[in-house]
């Protein structure tokens, strides 16, 4: 064959090269995709066995309340009883986030109407720190500032639900924040104008205009928070008690599914009813984070509409 | 008036707000870095730590911390790279990308002791790599990922069109495009991304628990041979890191002086990430002052 009928015929460098970018980068996103399945597939099958291996009760999963899966029941099936844990997760998780939706507004409100272009920046490099401050410190400052606190001011032993929202609170706030001033700045800037010259006050305007059109934008932020208050691990574990009983008052102890977790599976042996049980915790954790991601969605949805 | 006293109330109940964020922030912030700051000594960041006696260091987890987090990016940065071009520059829109792109969300979202627990069944007893470091990046790496993808896909997209067609029109390639021209570009907020993922990498403990392990062994820092077990470079080792060791102290209560060990980690770490931070943004603003000759 003539050379020049092959170099026409032939794949292009420029051809080839962009062949080989797709192959790269195609490989790199299947890579992730497939990160979420197998997770989504050995936590499952995992979970799922204590109701079909270990033959558990999947109603009496949810609603019992007597979590002792090395022992037996009248029944004979193990005491796999989550709900203590269930209302500990959930326990937490709305407080923290019904104490730090009006601070985080408050604060976010601020920020983009109040203050000075200093104290904005100020106030926004804080915000950022501290979004980047690791958990267990603050599980620490938890139990060095805040489990004292309770226990002398407010009662109890000082570990329980309470203390656990606490330290959610101070962990939610700057995300929930930082979110929150993202949306308010993204109401366009001649929606206030508008307000302003119609003879509106700043809070009028605050309350009729700004807050009214970033409404999805807040919610977002909002259940974000709460997505990170139910799957924060080590600092509710360090300051809730760790007594799998169901909780009868916010200052006594009690337990979250991510602490149970966490204390948990060190201290069973893979394969076992205590193990397999562990795993159904955390599938719940595994399908709440979808939850939650399944609603910021239809949020953003409502909100483009 | 009525409206104007409203006014005046609602303002003044927003700035006391502010005020009480910034005060229950700074108490707490000041607590541990007034309690801790003093505990913080040459001997304390290098030797090794007690279990059963006071006046133990941070040497070991703050060098496998460090290792741990160079591994991490070793491994994530390139695979996010690849994903984030993908995303910015080649995902057709169809079912395909939406199914990536909610992948990623649902990964990002995940609590991070799933992530750990996954590395733990997987890694640690599937493919019986043991408490490793190698297995904690790994989980690290999940962790890291989505956050890192969509940190570069931002960065790439705020790169103007302009730019893509002049290389298309020079008759590079896209991959070469992409290569030579949309990325440099991109590169200052690509580094200010993958510094602060990488403060975020620093403190994460619930991932590391069951993947990384809690023991602290006795490393040799003579030994750089990576194959021996007593080396700190060692990939098949348990470690322990800075984070991890704050939580296991205090939650075993074995260590007489544990609250002071734990309030010095706790300063170190948060020193960290303002370093990161601040890094972040000084690289970045650089990077940008070289890459466009501005000054």
């Amino acid at each position: 064959m003539d050379p020049i009928k092959k170099k026409i015929q032939s794949n292009s460098r420029e051809t080839r090269q962009d062949l080989f970018g797709k192959i790269v980068t195609y490989t790199c996103i299947a890579l992730i995709v497939l990160v979420v399945l197998s997770i989504f597939v050995f936590v499952a099958s995992k979970g799922m066995a204590t109701f079909f291996v270990n033959k558990a009760n999947f109603w009496d999963f949810l609603s019992g309340k007597n979590w002792n899966p090395t022992m037996l029941d009248s029944k004979g099936s193990p005491m796999l009883g989550a709900l203590p844990m269930i209302t500990g997760s959930f326990g937490v998780t709305i407080l923290a986030v019904l104490f730090a939706t009006p601070f985080a507004i408050g604060t976010a409100l601020y920020m983009t109407e109040i203050a000075s272009g200093k104290g904005e920046r100020i106030l926004q490099s804080v915000i950022e720190l501290l979004v980047g401050i690791p958990s267990v410190v603050y599980g620490f400052i938890g139990l060095s500032v805040i489990v004292p606190f309770v226990r002398n001011y407010i009662g109890g032993s000082g570990y329980g639900i309470l203390s656990g929202s606490f330290v959610l609170f101070v962990m939610v706030l700057p995300t929930v924040t930082s979110m929150t001033v993202d949306s308010l700045r993204a109401v366009p800037r001649f929606y206030k104008e508008a307000s302003l010259a119609l003879g509106a006050t700043k809070w009028q305007t605050i309350y009729k205009v700004i807050l009214r059109s970033s409404t999805s934008g807040i919610l977002t932020a909002i259940i974000f928070g709460m997505a990170r208050a139910f799957g924060e691990a080590l600092a509710v574990q360090m300051v809730i008690g760790n007594a799998a009983i169901m909780p009868t008052s916010l200052l006594s102890s009690a337990s979250t599914l991510t602490s149970v977790l966490t204390m948990g599976i060190g201290n069973t042996v893979m394969g076992t009813v205590a193990n397999n049980a562990l795993w159904s915790l955390a599938l719940i954790l595994l399908l709440m984070s979808l939850f939650f991601n399944i609603v910021v969605r239809l949020i953003g949805r409502k909100g483009r509409m | 008036m009525k409206t104007k006293l409203q006014n005046k109330i609602a303002l003044n109940i927003i700035r006391i707000i502010a005020a009480l964020v910034v005060l229950i922030l700074l108490f707490l912030l000041g607590d541990i870095l007034i309690s801790g700051v003093p505990h913080i000594s040459w001997h304390f960041l290098t030797s090794a730590s007690q279990s059963f006696e006071s006046g133990g260091g941070i040497g070991v987890q703050l060098f496998n911390s460090i290792y741990l987090l160079l591994l991490t990016l070793i491994i994530s940065f390139p695979i996010s790279l690849g994903a984030g071009i993908f995303l910015s520059e080649y995902a057709p829109k169809n079912l395909f990308t939406s199914i990536v792109r909610m992948a990623i969300e649902v990964l990002s979202s995940l609590p991070s002791v799933v992530v750990g627990l996954f590395g733990f069944l997987l890694f640690v007893v599937q493919f019986q790599m043991g408490f490793s470091i190698l297995s904690g990046a790994i989980a690290l790496t999940f962790f890291n990922l989505p956050l890192l993808t969509r940190n570069i896909e931002e960065s790439l997209r705020a790169v103007p069109d302009l730019q893509r067609e002049a290389g298309m029109s020079l008759g590079l390639s896209k991959w070469r495009t992409v290569m030579r021209v949309i990325l440099p570009e991109a590169l200052p907020g690509i580094v200010t991304g993958v510094v602060l993922g990488a403060g975020r990498v620093f403190g994460e403990a619930a991932a590391l628990i069951y993947t990384a392990g809690q023991s602290a062994t006795n490393i040799d820092f003579g030994n750089w041979n990576p194959f021996n077990a007593a080396s700190p470079l060692n990939l098949m080792r348990p470690a322990e890191t800075l984070a991890v060791h704050i939580w296991k102290i205090n939650s075993e209560g074995v260590m007489p002086d544990a609250s002071a060990v734990s309030a010095g980690a706790s300063a170190v770490l948060i020193i960290v990430v303002l370093l990161f931070n601040i890094f972040a943004r000084i690289i970045g603003n650089s990077l940008y002052r070289k890459l466009t000759a501005t000054k």
